[in-house]
Formats: structure tokens, sequence, C-alpha cells
């Protein structure tokens, strides 16, 4: 294949073509979710193949004739485009042939609408990798914010929804605004907006430090880092359950790749600062994340804070990377983008695995809140097994493919003291060290949120009547299972794609990983390897062993019987912990994070209440201020608007005489 | 071949002895106290014991609830390959370093937290959320331990690691000074030992490990009984191979360096274990709410070593 950009631009323009087939039978459930959707799913897999074989090309680019008079549309596809691109091209597929069998009737917008804004969406996120102008990138960023808008406010009747709609769609613009003002700092007087023009204009350190720091607060509002992340959890348990998974497995991955675009393809010249500043923001927003995942009670909060804590991971890992490259150490640049850019793929995987799980539970049950689940294994089997696999790789547990990412983060931590300045290098402890306890944060925050959900009793008599997905749920959720595997298991083959991402924005690559098919070696077998099928292998062989030698020797007898409970008669499921019970420890343990307000019964109360109120206080420090400064200086501005004729007559005359005052 | 041969063996060999540590142990705690104790071979009778009787399973229990021992048992086993408990060849050695044995460990934890949870009983809940308490912070301590001993050996890879400390000089690293205090405080608690949770407990209120494996019986209970003798072998073998690694033998060493190797390494555990005894007798159980400081202590002294490492350079 010589080329692939115009099949994939065709890909993505057919994208939008079946969105709007959408609308010529905008209310038939059948057209939209058999037909339209898995071939959605099918276009996907199609752009995913064809992005995945121009990794090993080199850039190809292409100019459409639409936009504005003298200023047509650039394409660029190269090894980082083409990396995201698969990472779209997997993700809508698997989220694709799930939405076939999510949407019903009468669940808010009609679904041939939904099916345009869906498909608008997948090919608006295609288009922002493949920009290769400011202006194409811009009008591609907007329409995926709006699209995902409309998306997140399917249930537009709820006046919930709508304000977390545009929360969200504030901080959508706010970050925006911060781009369009970093891409006219980056063309460097040239007035030239392609990303071509960027590339070889030179820019002051103080300019290419103000462009950076334009690019981190735009990009960081899109993916949520602290305090920008107050629109995730309001956000993500709004839209349905598929949309979920798309904006957090993928579109916040967008702005990772307009990060690394912006700085190591357009300033190309990283400060070590920035690398300093990006690795503290990232640590901070993964610890804050882990902390209030633990304590959340509705299933899809809890996923969205997940979601800012391994934003918060990934965030450090680009940052060692700037680090590294700044320092000149190129091939431990090579290791930390690579393990950024693996966690990204990951975490797109196994999110959208549980979101979509919580899409099922939420149909066959109507709860988010934890409090009212439980047992859910027995009635929904297919859910609560592909659900396990996903919490286990998003625990980062071996031998699946959450680990393979962390384990690569920290071999790079590992390889900071060869850095040459001195208090970085005091820094990057305490960073390895947030790290640490982030990932294990990470794997209390997913027992309590399997545990709570799928294992135990029923919470509630209405459980009993939960029904398992259908088949192409099932399928949906199966394909993101594989991945999580194939990505745990076949960790070599995805380095070597990633390593031509390498070669191409930093010039090293980590070269050694050809030796070996079966054992990662991020750079000699004597510093680390890591093999996860001799990982699984062992451990499976020992699993098997020891249960024929159980077997074999003794026996395999069962006594079915009660729970014993130490004896205590058990007879309510209401004595399980619940979402609070379970998040109680960290509340306690992290509790300068939150501001709480509790509400205790009295000892004699006849009808005892216990309420729990849990709030962010990136509210209180920075939101409410700024709400109110805006508000204030409104007002303010406010008394000139009096509603006269008169006076604004007297208004246009007054500005008039200034200005020939001015120019006289 | 022959080092893979030699590696299983020793494997084995860690594995057939982990309940014999823990009967030294727990003999010793009984001297100390003034009692006779059991005998060094009780743990053995307690697994034939449970081997042989039924299982008893709560109705309502899930497949994870029976799968989870087995899964338990064979990572304690798969990091027993990884550990070099005997000799610096650990058969599986080459296939994860230390950052994938502490996976390891934590997907063990995650399993039987997740099998506490699944009968819905409010103390296996209870027990499940203590134990992920203690997990989380003390994950990460053993991890920056971990970081400490390879940032001075260049390595990740337990032998390498092992072998580096073992050739040089005997100076006192000090951040490996550090480095020791955080790992004791961290076998403490990741093994249920005293000043977090008592293993002779079944106090409701306090008991973290034995309220997640409450509902077990027979030969399941028999395996994470033995899982967790083989724990505290693990851990005890780390903890020897970081601080004390000599007199570990080579494969190369062939069957004379093998027993050598084995008593040295039998002579440390045995050390190890009174020093344990000793602990557990001198000290008493903290309140739960206390446990997070104690850990978060650990954390912080495994960080400094850190930083005393990059401050100083060794």
């Amino acid at each position: 294949m010589p080329s692939a950009l115009p099949a994939i631009f065709t890909l993505v323009a057919g994208w939008v073509v079946l969105g709007a087939t959408g609308l010529l039978l905008p209310r038939n459930l059948v057209w939209v979710s058999r037909v339209l959707f898995p071939l959605g799913a099918a276009v996907g897999v199609a752009i995913a193949v064809f992005a995945g074989s121009a990794l090993a090309l080199p850039a190809q680019t292409a100019m459409l004739p639409i936009g504005l008079p003298d200023m047509p549309m650039h394409l660029r596809l190269d090894a980082l485009s083409a990396f995201f691109l698969v990472l779209i091209g997997v993700t809508a597929a698997g989220v694709s042939i799930y939405s076939a069998g999510y949407f019903r009737a009468g669940e808010g917008a009609a679904p041939g609408l939904m099916c345009l804004q869906y498909h608008v969406f997948l090919a608006s996120m295609a288009m922002v990798v493949l920009s290769d102008d400011a202006f194409a990138f811009m009008v591609s960023w907007e329409t995926m914010a709006l699209a995902s808008y409309f998306l997140v406010t399917t249930q537009h009747r709820v006046a919930e929804i709508r304000s977390a709609g545009f929360l969200y769609l504030l901080l959508a613009h706010v970050g925006a605004i911060s781009l369009l003002l970093c891409f006219g700092v980056l063309q460097g007087g040239s007035w030239q907006f392609t990303f071509n023009a960027m590339r070889q204009a030179t820019l002051s350190p103080a300019w290419a430090s103000v462009a950076f720091g334009l690019a981190l607060f735009g990009f960081g509002a899109k993916a949520g880092l602290v305090p920008l992340h107050v629109w995730l959890p309001e956000a993500h348990p709004a839209a349905p359950s598929p949309v979920s998974a798309l904006m957090s497995g993928v579109m916040l991955k967008t702005a990772v790749y307009g990060l690394i675009r912006v700085s190591l393809d357009l300033i190309h010249t990283p400060q070590w600062a920035w690398g300093v500043a990006v690795l503290a923001l990232g640590a901070f927003t993964g610890l804050f994340g882990a902390i209030f995942a633990a304590v959340q009670t509705d299933m899809k909060r809890l996923l969205a804070y997940s979601s800012i804590e391994n934003m918060g991971l990934i965030f450090t890992g680009f940052g060692l990377t700037l680090l590294f490259r700044a320092l000149g150490q190129n091939t431990f640049a090579a290791l930390a983008l690579a393990g950024t850019l693996y966690h990204v793929l990951n975490h797109a995987q196994f999110k959208s695995l549980l979101f979509l799980a919580t899409g099922s539970v939420l149909h066959a049950t109507g709860q988010r809140n934890l409090g009212r689940l439980g047992g859910l294994i027995h009635r929904m089997p297919w859910v609560a097994g592909f659900a396990l696999l996903g919490t286990l790789a998003m625990a980062g547990l071996p031998p699946l493919n959450g680990f393979v990412s962390e384990w690569l983060l920290l071999q790079a931590y590992l390889f900071t003291p060869s850095l040459p300045q001195g208090m970085v290098n005091m820094l990057v402890p305490i960073g390895a060290a947030a790290f640490a306890l982030t990932v294990a944060l990470a794997a209390y925050v997913l027992v309590k949120f399997y545990g709570v959900i799928f294992l135990g009793r029923a919470r509630e008599a209405a459980l009993e009547r939960a029904h398992d997905a259908s088949w192409l749920e099932r399928c949906g959720l199966a394909w993101f299972a594989l991945a999580c595997a194939v990505l745990g298991l076949f960790p070599v083959v995805v380095l070597g794609a990633l390593d031509r991402i390498n070669t191409e924005l930093l010039g090293a690559s980590l070269g050694t990983q050809a030796t070996s098919w079966w054992a990662v070696v991020p750079t000699s077998t004597a510093r680390a390897v890591y093999s996860p099928l001799a990982f699984a292998a062992g451990i499976g062989v020992a699993v098997l062993a020891v249960f024929l030698l159980v077997r074999g020797i003794y026996h395999g007898r069962v006594r079915p019987s009660a729970a014993w409970n130490c004896g205590f008669p058990d007879p309510s499921a209401r004595m399980q912990d619940t979402a609070e019970g379970f998040g109680q420890p960290i509340r306690r343990i992290f509790a300068p994070f939150f501001r709480i307000r509790r509400q205790l019964p009295a000892p004699l109360d006849p009808a005892p209440r216990y309420a729990l109120d849990l709030t962010d206080r990136w509210w209180d420090w920075l939101y409410r201020p700024v709400a109110d400064a805006v508000k204030a200086s409104a007002d303010r501005i406010g008394v000139l608007q009096q509603g006269s004729i008169a006076l604004y007559l007297l208004y246009s005359f007054v500005t008039l005489v200034a200005l020939l005052a001015f120019v006289l | 071949m022959n080092d893979i041969l030699f590696g299983g063996f020793q494997a084995l060999l860690a594995i057939a002895a982990a309940p014999l540590l823990l009967g030294w142990v727990d003999q010793c705690r009984a001297w100390l106290q003034n009692r006779r104790g059991a005998g060094v071979l009780q743990p053995y009778r307690v697994l034939r014991k449970l081997m042989r009787k039924d299982a008893v399973i709560a109705h309502g229990a899930s497949p994870l609830f029976r799968a989870a021992p087995y899964v338990q048992f064979g990572a304690m086993c798969l990091a027993a390959a990884i550990i070099p408990v005997v000799s610096i060849t650990a058969p599986l050695a080459a296939a994860a370093d230390t950052i994938a044995l502490v996976g390891l460990f934590a997907l063990a934890r995650v399993f039987i937290a997740l099998a506490a949870m699944d009968i819905g009983t409010a103390f296996g809940s209870l027990g499940a959320r203590r134990e992920m308490l203690i997990g989380f912070l003390s994950e990460p301590a053993l991890l920056m331990v971990f970081f400490t001993a390879s940032l001075i050996c260049q390595s990740t890879l337990l032998p390498t690691i092992v072998g580096t400390l073992a050739h040089r000089e005997l100076v006192i690293y000090p951040s490996l000074a550090f480095a020791g205090v955080a790992f004791t405080m961290v076998l403490l608690a990741e093994n249920a030992r005293i000043p977090i949770d008592n293993p002779a407990t079944h106090l409701e209120l306090t008991m973290i490990h034995e309220a997640m494996v409450l509902e077990y019986s027979a030969r399941h209970l028999a395996l994470i009984e033995w899982a967790s003798a083989l724990k505290l072998m693990n851990f005890t073998a780390i903890g020897l191979a970081l601080f004390v690694p000599w007199g570990l033998t080579a494969a190369a060493a062939g069957p004379q360096g093998l027993a050598v190797g084995i008593v040295t390494t039998s002579l440390k555990l045995a050390s190890a274990g009174v020093a344990l005894a000793l602990i557990e007798t001198v000290s008493a159980k903290l309140r739960i709410f206390r446990a997070p400081e104690f850990l978060a202590t650990a954390f912080l002294l495994a960080v400094l070593g850190l930083l005393v490492h990059q401050l100083l350079g060794s």
C-alpha cells in the first residue's frame, strides 16, 4: 500500500455519510442499530488496518480544496497520527458493535439523529489527528467538542444532564481559546498557519514557553488535568455508556496527541522545566483522581475519576519524555514516550470495556448507584466475566495490558539518575513514589468497583430480575477483553510499532526490542526483562498443577451450606459494605482533599438516616471565585446598559468624538 | 537445562519448606512467651487435616470464590520461582523482574480480596477493605525499596541485584539502611504479622486477613494457609537476598554448592524467624486506624532511602 492517506480519508468521510444516512429513517431503530452501527464498526476496523500499515511508511501529505478562500485543508499521516488512528479505529469498532445492541427506543434523542452525532464525533476525532494546519485542526477540534456535547445531552430533558453538558461545553471552549492563542504564537511572525510553517518557525525560548503553556492549558482542559477536571465526573455519568466509553477512551487521548504534536513536533526544542511542570501536574492529577475515585458512589462517576487518574499517569510519562528529551537523553525519552503511548492505548481498551459493562448493568437494573447493586455475577455472568478482565487490566496487574505500560514507565523513572540536572534528580523519586502510590490506589478502587457491583448478594430485590447483555453487546465487550489480553501478552509487537514514532519524533529508538520476541527488554537483558508470556505460562502451569494434585491426592468433595460469618446470623444483604463503607478508610486518610458534609443519626432516632456528601474543593478554591468575579464585573459593566435609546446614541456620539480627537 | 532443573528444584524446596518456617516462627513465639508450643511441624499437620475434609461452601458462592485460592497459591509459587532463595539461579528470574514481582503479589491480593466479597457477608467485605487499605500503602513502599536496590545495582532483575550486592566490599549503604527498615515494616504488614494484624486471632473487630478467609474451609483454606506461609517465605527470602546476600550459590557450583547454599539459607531463615518472633513478642497490635500511619512511615522511609541514594550516590 504505497499511500494510505486517501483510503483513510475516504473511510473517515464514509463515517459522516453513514451518520447522515441515519437521518433518512430517523425513528427506525432497526435500520440505525442493526445496519448503520455495524457498518460503522467495519469502517473502524478498516481505518485501523490502513493506519496500521501506514505506521511503517514515511509521512504522507495531502491538500483538500475545502475551507476558507486561499486556506485549503492540509492533511498529514505520519507515524504519530497513524498510531492514534489505530487507537480510534479499534476503539470505535468495539463501541459501535456494542452500540448496535445497546440503544433502545424511547431513550433520549431519535436514533437517527444520535447516529449522525455519533459518526460525526468519530470522524472529527480522526480529522483532529490527520490535520496538518491550525485551521483544519481547530475546525475538527470544535466539531469534536460540539458533537460530543450533543451526545452528552442526549437525554436533554433532565436538568442535571443539561447543566453537565453546559459545564463540558464551557471548559471545552475555554480550552479551545487557549489553543487558538497557542497556534497564534507558534506561527512565529510568518502568518502561515500550516504545521509545516510552524515547524520551520524559530521561537525565542520565552515565546516557546508561552506557546507550550497555552497548549498545556488547552489540551489539559480536554484531558481533565486538575484543576480543569471538573467537567469529567459530570459529563461521563450524563452521557449514554457507549458515548462515555468513546469520550474517555478516545477523546481524552486526542489531548495527549495534541500536546505531543505541539511540544515534540511543532516546537521541537522542549525545555526541561516543561517536563517538570507536566510531571508534577500529572502526578498530582493521578493521585487526586485515584483518591476521588475511591470514595465515589456512582459507578460511572467512579470510572470518570479513574480516567482522570489514568490521564495523570499518562502525563507523568509524557513529562518524563520531555525531561529526557530536553536534557539530551533521547534513548530514555524513547522509553518514556513508548510507555506513555502504550498506556494511552491500554487505557482506551480497558476503560471502554468497563464503561460498556456499566452500560449493560444500567440497562439490566436501572441503577447507577453502587449501593443498590450487588451479586450481578450470578445474573450477568458474561458481563461479569469480561468486566473482571477489564478490572484486572486496569488495576495494573500482570500479565494483562495495564501492567506493561506501568512497567515501562517505572523503568523510565529508573533511568532518571543519569539526568545531568541535580535538582531534577531529587524531584523525580518523589514523582516515582506518587506514581507507585497512584497505581496501588487504583487496585483499591477497582476491587471496590468490581466487588460492590458484581460480587456479594443483591442489595435490592429488583436485581433478581436483571438479565445478561444482548449478543451484540457481548461482542463489543469481548472485543475489548481480547484487546486487553493481546496487548498484555504480546507487548513486543506493539513496542515495535511504537518505535516508529520514537524514531520520527525523537530520532532515537529502543533498538534492542528486536532481539527477543517473547520478552520486553527496554535497554539490555542485564538491566530489566519482563516476559508476560512466561509469566502467564508460569502462573497457569502452577495453578493447573496444584488443582490436579489436590484433586488427585485428596478429593474434590463440596458441601453447600449457609455462610458461616463467625456464627452471627446475617439476615440482610444490607450488612455488606456499601460504596461509602468501602471508601471510608480513604476518606479518613485523605480527609483534607474533600469537603465533607455528614449527617449522622442520633442514638435513639426511630428512623435513622445517614447521609454523606463529598465535594471537590476545587469548586471553592477556583471555580466559585472565578464565577463570582465574572458575575461582579458583568454587573459593573451592566450599569452602562440602561435601555434608553437616547443614552445609547449618546454613547455612539461620545465614541465618535473620542475617535475623532484620537485621529486628529 | 541444568539451570532450569536447578532453579526448579530450588522453587519446589521453598514451597515445601514454607510451612516449616511458619512453624518455626510460631514455636519461637511460644518459647518467648513461656509456652511449650505445638512443634515446628504443626503447620503440616494442619494442612493434612484440612486437605482431607469436605469443603463447605456457602450458598451463592460464584466460581471466583473457588478459583481464588488456586490463583493465590499459583502466584506465590511463581514468586518462589523468581526469588533467589538458595541460589542466584532462579528459574523464571529472567522472565520477571522486581516490578513484576510486586505486581504478582498485588494479583494475589486482589483475587483474595474479591473472593472475600463474593459471599456477601459483613466480615468478608470488611476484611477485603482493610486488606486493600494495607496493600495500597505497602505496595508502593515495597516498590520504592526495590527501586533503591535497583538504582544501586543498575538493574531491576533480582539475580543481578543480589549478585552485585553480594560482591561489593562490606560497607553500609545509608540508602539500604533506610530501605531495610522500610522493608521490615512492609514484611510485617504484608504477612499479617503483629503490629498490623494478629495471625492467631479471630476477634471479629480487629482481624484483617482472617476476616477475608472466614468463609473458606478444607482444601481451599489449606491452600490459602500454605500460600500465606509461602508468602512469608518469599518475603523473608527477598529480605535476605537484598540485605544479607552472602552465601547464595550459583547453579554452576554443582551439588556441593547447592548443599552449602541450603545450609547457609536455612541458618539465615532460622535467625530471621527468631527475629520475627522477637518483634512480634515485644510489640502490641496497633489499632486499625493506626495501621496507615505505620505503613505511611514505611513508605516515607523507603522514599527517603531513594532520596539519600540520589543525594549521596550510594
